[in-house]
């Protein structure tokens, strides 16, 4: 299957300060139940946005109307913890394109790429303008250039370019994937195969 | 499982003795690159596949739409782990959605052709419990699994991770994986251990030295004359838990030690095949001027009884020490940190020795091997629980579970007031019934005391074995070491 294109966006975000942001926090293990990729959006940071009588919980930012957009904004080492890949098919499912943090856990990274979500990771200081910014502006959109790979606060301006991998860059810019790429080796494997060392 | 390996030289064995300046790491990987391009990751094949009914139907569902086979269906082992009832196992699953999951599992490896130790069959478990006890973990191969905890394999030489269910998918539609090298870093550890404190106390005391991110983007290779006197177990334990730094996974040179474990086992190669296997593997170790992108040290003698108290692995301390204060960290970090303490209902400064809990799990990956059931068994013998405090030990593996009982160690738990359950992930992330209640301490040998891991507002503190079942015989955090020392006195 391949993946959706993803090339530039611009919208306003939601701002999740908090650092080291785990995989169980953002999908709790009691969800993992399901057989399917759909539905996980449902209960994206569940703990935190519902009590136990599964009433929003109104100091959430998810559940703060005054917050919208396809962009995540999170604090340090976020996605660190378990391999699960639902939490980026939660992410994805609510509607989120882009996570920004200052560091992503290498599993969350690699998992949110193959659902051509983007993790961009930018300086401390930049994660802080932008929290800066969407604090005292709500309404503050945020840009993403996925061919320049530039990220830039749209009304003050600020900005500052992302790193992303060129092999993955060019699957989200052309929606290909690498179960694609792989079996076009198909040749090499079945070699490698006759002359593997155990 | 095949056994039958066509063994030959791989292209990366050092043309002088201990020469080429290869990481351990490098001579695996390289042994595995398909391809490789520039700008592109490496096109890395993979040995055998570990499968279970988490995160695994998603990818099957992906080769279904793709209308693609699995490729090398005898190089995939399936299990069901994470989501059975660790009590009458015998009976249907009564939870509608995990029995679904775990039938889908069924279903799934009987239409691609997968072996499939699920419920019942005398070799199910925990996927990283039964993989090496089975002699299916072997030292220079390449093993994945759709679960973090993959690492663990790596302590036979070998390079482990996990991987996410679009990587299940394509390493069911390609045996192969798209990967990018990691950085090496090497961690050793020199000296001798105090008397109660063992691997689980040298990885969380690593981890609380360089934080639950101080690994992240390396693959580390164990080191050091503390880590080489390490049983088989205890370096399961330790690799198991690199990805709680935030690590790809971690590794340890196979030795005569591994040899031994992995020797006669029941898929382990046999004869002629052993004799081979058994002369590359002796190949298998980081040349003497090997570089690495980052070198750390520790010494064993610096390392106490460790427990956690907060909500990432990081978070832990000599069960002495006292949590420490929120000003003791920087600014931007201060508000996550007093988070963590709310949640977990302690505070600045706080001693936990004393605290009373009200849970023991002794289960998990990390610490559900025999040898662990043993060290537990021979320390309760003749002691009983505390009445504040419920028990559980779960073993991980129908193996291990019948090795248990054939030692006699469920005589001793059962008399203990700890029940032996039957295997399974359980408590470790809370997915069946063996949740952790709101607000309840559960002092656990598991490797995640994340919010809510052991069940919606569960508090974990992360320890060894044995400070677990000191734990469950006082009722509160106690130091092993004093229990010991008492016992010798009057012993
Ligand atoms: S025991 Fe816990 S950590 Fe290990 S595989 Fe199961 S859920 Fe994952």
């Amino acid at each position: 299957m391949a993946t959706k294109i993803f090339k530039h966006l611009q919208t306003p975000v939601v701002p999740l300060p908090i650092e080291n942001i785990d995989t169980d926090q953002i999908i709790p293990a009691r969800f993992l139940k399901a057989t399917t990729r759909e539905g996980f959006g449902n209960n994206l940071f569940r703990d935190w946005r519902f009590d136990n009588e599964n009433q929003p919980k109104q100091d959430f930012v998810l559940n703060n109307p005054t917050y919208a957009g396809k962009i995540l904004v999170a604090g340090k080492n976020f996605g660190c913890g378990s391999s699960r890949e639902h939490a980026a098919w939660a992410i994805a499912d609510y509607g989120f394109d882009v996570v920004v943090s200052s560091f992503f856990a290498d599993i969350f990274k690699g998992n949110a790429l193959n659902n051509g979500l983007l993790p961009i990771q930018v300086s401390d200081d930049f994660l802080k303008k932008i929290f800066d910014a969407v604090y005292t502006d709500p309404n503050t959109q945020v840009e993403v250039d996925l061919e320049n790979q530039l990220i830039k606060i749209a009304n003050t301006g600020e900005q500052e370019s992302f790193e992303i991998n060129p092999y993955k860059k060019a699957c989200l810019l052309n929606g290909y994937d690498d179960i694609d790429y792989i079996l076009s080796n198909r040749e090499q494997v079945e070699e490698y195969e006759g002359h593997k060392p155990l | 499982m095949s056994t039958d390996n066509n063994i030959q030289s791989p292209a990366s064995l050092p043309t002088k003795e201990g020469r080429s300046g290869a990481t351990l790491f490098d001579k695996i990987w390289d042994a595995h690159v398909v391809s490789s391009k520039e700008g592109f990751p490496d096109v890395l094949y993979i040995d055998t596949h570990f499968i279970h009914e988490v995160t695994s139907p998603q990818a099957f569902d992906g080769l279904r739409q793709r209308g693609l086979p699995v490729y090398r269906p005898k190089q995939t082992v399936a299990t069901a782990d994470h989501n059975v009832p660790t009590w009458d196992q015998h009976l249907p699953i009564k939870e509608e959605l995990s029995r679904y999951q775990v039938d889908m599992l069924t279903k799934n490896c009987a239409e691609f052709g997968i072996e499939l130790y699920g419920l019942g069959h005398e070799y199910q478990g925990i996927v990283h419990v039964i993989g090496p006890e089975l002699g299916i973990t072997r030292p220079g191969c390449t093993y994945v699994c759709g679960d973090s905890h993959t690492s663990t394999h790596g302590a036979f030489g070998a390079i482990a991770f996990g991987i996410g269910t679009s990587q299940v998918e394509q390493v069911l539609a390609t045996q192969c994986l798209l990967q990018q090298r990691p950085k090496r870093m090497k961690i050793e550890v020199n000296g001798q251990l105090q008397k109660g404190v063992g691997a689980k106390d040298i990885i969380l005391y690593i981890i609380s030295q360089i934080s639950a991110a101080g690994g992240t983007g390396y693959f580390v290779e164990y080191a050091g004359d503390t880590i080489r006197s390490l049983s088989m177990e205890g370096r399961m334990t330790i690799c198991n838990m690199s990805i709680e730094m935030g690590a790809r996974g971690g590794l340890i040179a196979p030795d005569e030690t591994t040899f031994e474990y992995v020797k006669g086992r029941e898929f382990a190669p046999k004869g002629e095949e052993w004799d081979k296997a058994l002369a590359y593997w002796k190949t298998l170790y980081s040349d003497e001027d090997a570089q690495f992108d980052s070198v750390l040290s520790f010494n064993a003698e610096d390392i106490e009884p460790m427990i956690t108290y907060g909500t990432n692995p990081g978070m832990g301390i000599g069960v002495t020490q006292h949590v420490p204060a929120t000003e003791s960290f920087e600014q931007k970090e201060q508000g996550s940190y007093a988070k963590a303490l709310t949640y977990m209902g302690l505070h600045d400064d706080e001693s936990l020795l004393g605290k009373p809990i009200d849970y023991v799990f002794i289960g998990s990956c990390t610490n559900s091997r025999i040898e662990d059931l043993r060290q537990v068994a021979d320390f309760i013998k003749g002691k009983h629980k505390a009445d504040n405090v419920t028990v559980w030990v779960v073993p991980g593996s129908k193996q291990v579970q019948k090795q248990a009982i054939e030692e006699g160690l469920d005589k001793i738990f059962e008399a203990a007031g700890f029940p032996l359950r039957e295997p399974g992930c359980s408590a470790c992330l809370g997915m069946n019934e063996d949740k952790i209640p709101a607000g309840k301490y559960c002092v656990s040998t598991s490797n995640r005391n994340f919010e809510g891991r052991q069940g919606p507002n569960s508090r974990t503190f992360l320890a060894s074995p044995l400070t677990a079942a000191a734990a469950a015989i006082t009722g509160r955090v106690t130091d092993i070491r004093e229990l010991l020392q008492e016992e010798e006195l009057v012993g």
